[in-house]
C-alpha cells in the first residue's frame, strides 16, 4: 500500500466514503430507474401488465410504465411485429430520448416465433430496431420478465463500468 | 334431430320459392341445407341478382335476416365464392347465402347498404383475396397496408418468406 493509501486508510476516509466514477454513478442511477413505455402488441402484453400489477409489482424495481415514449429509457417489445407494426415501432423507437434501450418478450418479437413462416410477420423486431436483451417464452411469465429487466440493468451498469459510453 | 331437419327443409323450400317469384328461376344456381354447417339452410344466387336477393332476404317478412354475422371470400381455384352467414333475430333462424365469381375479374355487388356491417369483412376479402365490392364506400387493405402486392390468400400467392 502506498503512503496516500495508508493516510487514507488511517483517516478513516475509505470506510466512511464511496468512491466511484462518474459513469458508473450514471449507469447506476439509470439502471436504477428504467422507465418501460406503456405499448404492447399481443398476448405477451398480457403478462407485462400482470406484471405491472399488484401481485409481481414491477415498481419495486423502479420500473414505471410511461405513457409517452419522449418520456420512456426502455421498450418492452411485447407481442408479434407484423410488417404493417414495424414502422409504427421504429417510429416510437426513435420517438424516445437517448439513453435507450430494448427488450425483445417472447419469441415473437425475437425471432418470428410460431409465425416465422408468415407472410405478414417480421422475423424478430431485431430487424427494426437494435434490441438488447431477448427473454425466451411463448408467453414468458411475469417473473421471466422481472428476470430480463434485471439482465438489463445489469448490462446498463457493467457498460459504465467498462467505461462504455452511453449518450 | 330429424324432425329439426324436415323443418329446416320446409324453411328452405319457402324462401326459395318467395325468391322465385321475385327474381325467376334462373337467379337460384343451388340450395340445399348445409350438414357442415349445423344444417342451416343454404342458397346459391348468381352473381347478377345476388344484391337483389339480399335486399329480399332482409325485408320480406317472412324472411327478415336483419343482422349479418360472417362475411367471407374463398378461393376455390376454379372461382371465387363469398360466403354470407345472416340471422334473423326476431324470427330466431339463420341462413346462409352464397354467391361465385369469376377468378381472375372478380366483382361482387357490396351489401354495405343493406348491412352496414359488411363494412369490414368486405375490406378484409378485398385484402386478402382481391375480391372487388362495387358499391363499397371505403374499399380498402385493411391489414396489410396499402402498399401490399398480391392476394396472400388466394391459392397461387407467392411469399417472399426466404425461410420457406
Amino acid at each position: 500500500m502506498d503512503v496516500k493509501g495508508k493516510l487514507l486508510e488511517d483517516s478513516g476516509v475509505q470506510r466512511n466514503v464511496f468512491f466511484t466514477t462518474i459513469e458508473q454513478l450514471k449507469a447506476w442511477s439509470r439502471s436504477r430507474s428504467l422507465w418501460p413505455m406503456t405499448f404492447g402488441l399481443a398476448c405477451c402484453a398480457i403478462e407485462m401488465m400482470g406484471t405491472g400489477g399488484a401481485h409481481y409489482d414491477l415498481d419495486r424495481f423502479g420500473s414505471f410504465f410511461r405513457a409517452s415514449p419522449r418520456q420512456s429509457d426502455v421498450m418492452i417489445v411485447s407481442g408479434t411485429v407484423t410488417k404493417k407494426m414495424a414502422p409504427v415501432i421504429k417510429r416510437l423507437y426513435e420517438q424516445m430520448p437517448e439513453p435507450k434501450w430494448v427488450i425483445a418478450m417472447g419469441s415473437c418479437a425475437t425471432a418470428g416465433g410460431p409465425y416465422v413462416y408468415s407472410y405478414s410477420v417480421v422475423q424478430g423486431v431485431d430487424q427494426v430496431v437494435p434490441v438488447d436483451v431477448y427473454i425466451p417464452g411463448c408467453p414468458p411469465n411475469p417473473a421471466a420478465l422481472i428476470h430480463g429487466i434485471r439482465m438489463l440493468q445489469e448490462k446498463i451498469r457493467e457498460d459504465g463500468k467498462r467505461g462504455k459510453r452511453v449518450k | 334431430m330429424e324432425k329439426g331437419i324436415d323443418e329446416r327443409n320446409q324453411e328452405l323450400i319457402h324462401y326459395v320459392n318467395i325468391l322465385k317469384n321475385q327474381i325467376g328461376e334462373n337467379g337460384l344456381e343451388d340450395y340445399y341445407i348445409n350438414e357442415l354447417a349445423k344444417h342451416t339452410p343454404t342458397i346459391v344466387v348468381k352473381q347478377e341478382v345476388y344484391q337483389k336477393v339480399a335486399k329480399i332476404v332482409k325485408s320480406h317478412p317472412d324472411m327478415q335476416f336483419e343482422y349479418l354475422t360472417e362475411l367471407h371470400g374463398t378461393d376455390f381455384q376454379t372461382h371465387m365464392e363469398v360466403f354470407l352467414y345472416l340471422q334473423s333475430i326476431s324470427r330466431k333462424r339463420s341462413l346462409i347465402l352464397k354467391t361465385k365469381t369469376d377468378r381472375d375479374q372478380p366483382i361482387v355487388a357490396s351489401v354495405t347498404s343493406i348491412w352496414e356491417g359488411a363494412m369490414w369483412p368486405e375490406c378484409e376479402a378485398y385484402d386478402l383475396l382481391g375480391i372487388r365490392f362495387e358499391g363499397h364506400p371505403n374499399l380498402h387493405r385493411i391489414f396489410l397496408g396499402e402498399d401490399w402486392k398480391g392476394y396472400p390468400l388466394r391459392k397461387d400467392y407467392k411469399d417472399e418468406n426466404p425461410l420457406k
